[in-house]
């Protein structure tokens, strides 16, 4: 792994269709930068499209905004990409999200609510800070 | 990829149909998949394979599209079995369990096989 500074990069997303897709080119441009692996690339693509989609459609943001903070950076060491969803909406509990289940999805009206589990999957450490002034969802993959 | 997504249809015999989706599959892209898939099913054809050798992100909407189609396949006594996912995509689908209910191939040949009932 060749050295590096640390590079950031802000984002600030409009609450509109397909708009997450800006996201992830900010992940692939950075994630060649650490050289992650194509498919880790993929991985954080994915996450920060599931963030932002949660953010887009259940914040209720009021300014209709999504903030988006990208780091590339390294930690003893350990190189690693991490991606911060802000927004300024209504915040909710983590805790009382269900865990969504296969077998209850199908033949069920309600077949969404995969986001979380996703994320939490995809990435190597998760942090969901949420209050009634909003929510920031800290995601991090090292290489 | 944020162009629409565009889905061809191929059927190699009566038993089978093939979907190549080519996009993101967000909303409307699994929107379009389902109305090709639900064309199939509603002429008979109930074994199902998408091809997505041309798709790099599947959102959780796309997904549960993806859940309503196996749902209507599996209604029917049919099977659905996906092919050339990327790593990621399949991680995915087996985080979420969807390989319980539809088989996942890393090629072609293997997944039309077992529609058809050739291989286990």
């Amino acid at each position: 792994m060749p050295s590096f500074e640390r590079r950031e990069v802000h984002l600030t997303l409009p609450v509109a269709r397909d708009m997450e897709i800006a996201a992830t080119a900010q992940v692939g441009v950075l994630g060649e930068l650490l050289q992650m692996e194509r498919d880790r690339i993929d991985e954080v693509k994915l996450a920060v499209v599931e963030a932002c989609i949660n953010a887009f459609e259940h914040s209720g943001t009021p300014d209709r905004k999504v903030e988006i903070e990208f780091v590339a950076d390294e930690k003893s060491g350990r190189p690693f990409l991490e991606v911060w969803v802000i927004d300024a909406g209504r915040g909710f509990d983590p805790a009382r999200v269900a865990e969504p289940v296969i077998r209850e999805k199908i033949h069920s009206k309600e077949k969404r609510g995969w986001g979380l589990k996703i994320i939490e999957s995809l990435m190597d450490d998760v942090k969901i800070e949420s209050g009634e002034h909003g929510t920031r969802i800290v995601m991090r993959k090292y290489l | 990829m944020s162009e629409r997504l565009t889905v061809t249809v191929e059927r190699p015999d009566q038993i089978v149909a093939i979907l190549r989706p080519d996009g993101y599959i967000n909303a409307s892209g699994g929107e379009e998949i389902a109305k090709e898939a639900y064309a199939l099913l509603g002429g008979g054809v109930v074994n199902l394979l998408l091809d997505l050798e041309r798709t790099r992100i599947v959102n959780s909407i796309g997904i549960s599209i993806l859940i309503e189609i196996l749902e209507k396949v599996l209604d029917q006594k049919g099977k659905l079995a996906f092919c050339r996912l990327t790593p990621t995509i399949e991680k995915t689908f087996q985080i979420m369990g969807l390989a319980q209910y539809a088989r996942l191939f890393p090629a072609v040949d293997p997944a039309l096989a077992w529609l058809r009932g050739e291989t286990e």
